[in-house]
Parts: structure tokens; C-alpha cells; sequence
């Protein structure tokens, strides 16, 4: 148990401190790579806590898709440093403690909830408890994944569809002096088009492209 | 103290997600911080499941990170290429110098 209070609370302090860093870091490269490192310190988080499969997979999608995606983009565009220092704009505005009041108003709201859940004499009883101490817990998502929540699963990949087109309807365009292939020229060429039978005479050859 | 129990996680998801929310509302630099800010809920509201999961002992918690994920990585792609094309057509992605819409 001290194991685990002790690996809590390295892993958790990692990950506010690394979240801290992502919000106020002037230089955008070094915010996409402390949200990286947030990721990991809540994936080994997840782990320790017994959510072996998900600890995984929060590395792989999200070390390893999406934070490099940020990576790639914010490489692309040029804008990894700012000149303005954070939290002062050009312009004047007032929104910045407001902004402020209200982000402490819903930390202090969820720590109320926090509190009052402790407060609670037992857990809610779920209705479908399906923890089993004999499978891994790979085992147990899939068992529950494929069967009842099938449908959420194929939702969840029509989503990942319909984001795959939309970025790629998002940033495609037409550009000059790129060679595109044509399917429909392949298929509908004729043979008069592209063969054209000539006579060789004798020591004089043939010019192909006239 | 020692005892790391649901209370604890849900204080990190409290922490994490506060956190998120306080890099959406002060930030002035661009608009790929306020993306990762948004990832950064979702990773809160991700332990929060997880959290309740493991001490409720039940597995449907983790299903839904799952789905979670799904629509983290989904955004992230939609939001990315959004910022790409608008980068492309103006030069900048400065927060302050948006406001094509008024808003």
C-alpha cells in the first residue's frame, strides 16, 4: 500500500506539474512535449492502478498519434515561438480574471464533489459488475466491448471515418504542375489513339517524337 | 494520506481538468494550446472513469474511455486540419487576430 501511495503521488505530481508547463510554456514545442509527458505519467498511472490495457493504450494513441500529430503541425506552421509573453495580448481586455475566478470556481466545485462522494457510507451498487479476478483485463474489455456495447464500438469507428475524410476534405487542394492519375482516361483509351503503325525505310529511322 | 484511495484520483482529475480549463481561458498565443488544453480534459475526464472503474469494480468505465479516446484522437485531427487551412489562408493563428466571425 505504501508502494502504491508513493507511485501515486511521484506519477501525479509529474502530471500536474507537466500540465502546469503545457498551459503557461511560451514555447509551443516544449508544450507538446510536456503534454507528451503528462500522457505517459497518466498511462503509468493507469497501469499501476490496474487498467493495464488502457495504460497502453493511452500510450499509443495518444504518445504516439495524436501528440505527434500536434508535434508535426506545430513544426509545419512555424509558430513554436512567440514573441508576446503569455497572458498579455496587443489589445486591452478584462477577460483574464475572469477567466481565472471561474477556473477556480469549478476546481473548488469538483473538490466539493470530491469531498462529498467520501462522505458517501457505501458505493452505489452498479447494475452489471463484471470484474473478474481470473481475466486479464484485456479479456474483460473485450468481452464486454464486442458483445454488449458493439454498437458504440462501430459508432466510434464511423467517427474516426468521418474524421479521417473531413481532414483530408479540410486541407486538400488543387495545386499547379502535379501529375494526377487519370482512371478514366486509362480505361477508356482506344488503341487508334496511342498506336500509330509507320514504315521504316531503309537507313533512315524513325523520329518518335514529332 | 497513505492511503491512496477514489478520492485521490478524483482530486487529479479535479486538478488536471481545472488546469485544462485555465490554459482555454487565459490563453493568447494560438490556437493549437487551447487543442492541447482540450486534450488535457479529456485525460481528466479519462482518470475520472478509469478512477470509478477500478473501485466500483466495473469494467464498463474503461469501455468508455475507450470511446473517449476515440473522440479525442477524432478531434484532434478535425481541429488540426482546421488550423492548417486557416494558417494557410490568413498567416497566422494568433488568438487575438481571429475574428473572421465577429465573435
Amino acid at each position: 500500500m505504501i508502494a502504491h501511495a508513493i507511485f501515486f503521488y511521484f506519477f501525479s505530481i509529474i502530471a500536474i506539474l507537466s500540465a502546469i508547463m503545457v498551459v503557461v510554456s511560451r514555447n509551443t514545442v516544449h508544450a507538446v512535449f510536456f503534454l507528451i509527458l503528462d500522457f505517459i505519467s497518466i498511462g503509468c498511472l493507469f497501469i499501476m492502478v490496474g487498467a493495464e490495457f488502457l495504460g497502453m493504450m493511452m500510450l499509443i494513441v495518444y504518445v504516439g498519434a495524436v501528440a505527434v500529430l500536434f508535434l508535426f503541425v506545430v513544426m509545419i506552421m512555424n509558430v513554436s515561438e512567440q514573441k508576446l509573453s503569455w497572458f498579455r495580448g496587443t489589445r486591452k481586455s478584462n477577460h483574464i480574471p475572469v477567466g481565472l475566478v471561474i477556473s477556480f470556481v469549478i476546481l473548488l466545485e469538483l473538490i466539493v464533489v470530491v469531498g462529498g462522494w467520501k462522505y458517501k457510507s457505501s458505493f452505489l451498487k452498479t447494475e452489471s459488475l463484471i470484474f473478474d479476478k481470473e481475466l486479464t483485463n484485456t479479456h474483460l474489455i473485450g468481452n464486454v466491448m464486442y458483445t454488449e456495447y458493439i454498437h458504440l464500438f462501430q459508432i466510434s469507428g464511423i467517427i474516426l471515418l468521418l474524421s479521417m475524410i473531413g481532414a483530408i476534405v479540410l486541407t486538400y487542394r488543387k495545386r499547379e504542375g502535379v501529375k494526377r492519375q487519370s482512371y478514366l482516361t486509362q480505361i477508356t483509351r482506344e488503341r487508334e489513339d496511342s498506336i500509330k503503325l509507320v514504315d521504316v525505310n531503309f537507313k533512315e529511322g524513325v523520329k518518335i517524337d514529332d | 494520506m497513505i492511503e491512496v484511495g477514489l478520492g485521490h484520483y478524483l482530486v487529479l482529475g479535479a486538478v488536471i481538468f481545472s488546469l485544462g480549463m485555465i490554459g482555454i481561458f487565459l490563453n493568447r498565443k494560438n490556437v493549437i494550446v487551447i487543442l492541447m488544453s482540450i486534450e488535457l480534459i479529456l485525460l481528466a475526464v479519462n482518470i475520472n472513469l478509469v478512477s470509478f472503474s477500478i473501485f466500483l469494480q466495473d469494467i464498463v468505465g474503461q469501455v468508455f474511455t475507450m470511446l473517449i479516446l476515440t473522440v479525442a484522437a477524432a478531434e484532434a485531427a478535425i481541429g488540426l486540419a482546421i488550423i492548417v487551412v486557416y494558417y494557410r489562408n490568413k498567416g497566422s493563428i494568433r488568438v487575438e487576430e481571429i475574428n473572421q466571425m465577429r465573435g
